[in-house]
């Protein structure tokens, strides 16, 4: 038999980008553990058996709208509720993969869009669109899928096993994502002030609609993007329009 | 089997957002004003991500989620590295929880 020697070392390099992603996404592996134990956990209380808490984490894996969700199901809520709500929910994904698909290394590979853009999360959307790191495909595959393998791990240990976390561990890793958003964005806007005043009109925006209480939290969401994305490109950035 | 409906409507819902725009836009041209808008919703996204969830992460202690949020700007203002300033900021969460009595 023939080998092929670029072919392997291809191969290789393949992997071995696989790999950095998941070492990249460390983070988020620890960061997803208390939070899908918790749901594994609701998920029992509310009712829903081992397959079906399992399928939630596996085909959904969207966090806080899968929370809601028990929510829904525990007041009795219509499915056609709950499904609209979790698009109203998620649909600050649409804008995260619009700004993914300008980066993503897609044109050569368009057949993985679908596995690509499954994973994209807030957390998986927070270290793409901040870090120069990603490059390839399997560094993107790697990153998404150790996440995905945290969060549905998590959900069948956390309905199995209860908690097994001590209480005041699971309530400090609370903040392991908050810590890790801030640990992408301070680097971003401490080299451009636009990107700060940015995240700051983010920050405010979606404090001020949560605390307005008018539009549910999937809409303030999407407005606070839409708006502190849009005052910046469209006044902030002006100066720069000749660069 | 009525829960396994909710599922495969919430998988149909989440996923379609998540997967159109790499098939609409990886085909057109994006105009330039829109790329410009397009290069803002990182940081826009990370603020609101941050803002005001943060504070809440830790039911009842919400001065233990301000330690860890402050650790996480000092740790990620001096470079460190991303696991780095996630440990820290998780175990300066539980030392507060602690001295808070929690």
């Amino acid at each position: 038999m023939e080998e092929n020697p670029e072919h392997l070392i291809e191969q290789k390099e393949i992997s071995s980008k696989f790999r950095e992603g998941m070492v990249a996404s460390l983070p988020i592996f620890i960061g997803y553990i208390p939070v899908a134990i918790t749901f594994g956990l609701l998920a029992k209380s509310t009712g829903l058996t081992l397959w079906e808490t399992f399928l939630f984490s596996a085909l959904v894996f969207a966090g806080a709208s899968q929370f809601m969700a028990l929510q829904l199901i525990q007041g009795g809520a219509e499915p056609a509720q709950i499904i609209i709500a979790t698009l109203i929910m998620n649909f600050r994904h649409f804008l995260m993969s619009s700004h993914l698909s300008t980066i993503f290394p897609i044109k050569e590979k368009p057949w993985l869009i679908p596995f690509l853009s499954f994973g994209v999360t807030d957390e998986s959307f927070a270290y793409f669109s901040t870090s120069q790191h990603y490059g390839s495909a399997d560094f993107i595959l790697g990153l998404e899928y150790s996440a995905y393998a945290s969060w549905v791990g998590g959900t069948v240990i956390g309905y199995l096993f209860g908690n097994i976390l001590p209480p005041i561990l699971q309530a400090s890793m609370g903040i392991a994502l908050y810590a890790l958003f801030i640990a992408l964005l301070i680097p971003e806007a401490k080299k451009s002030l636009p990107v700060a005043l940015t995240a700051i009109i983010g920050g405010v925006a979606h404090s001020f609609l949560s605390w307005l209480r008018i539009f549910s939290s999937g809409w303030n969401i999407i407005m606070a993007i839409l708006i502190a994305a849009s005052v910046s490109a469209w006044i902030i950035d002006e100066e720069e329009e000749n660069e | 089997m009525n829960n396994i409906n909710i599922i495969i409507g919430m998988m149909l819902v989440t996923f379609i957002p998540r997967c159109l725009p790499f098939l609409a836009f990886s085909r057109l041209n994006i105009p330039r004003s829109l790329k410009k808008f397009l290069r803002y919703i990182p940081p826009a996204a990370l603020g609101a991500l941050i803002f005001p969830g943060a504070i809440t992460a830790i039911p009842n202690y919400p001065l233990a989620a301000m330690v860890g949020i402050t650790i996480a700007i000092v740790c990620s203002w001096f470079r460190g590295e991303i696991s780095l300033t996630v440990f820290l900021s998780v175990i300066a969460t539980l030392v507060s929880l602690c001295l808070f009595g929690y």
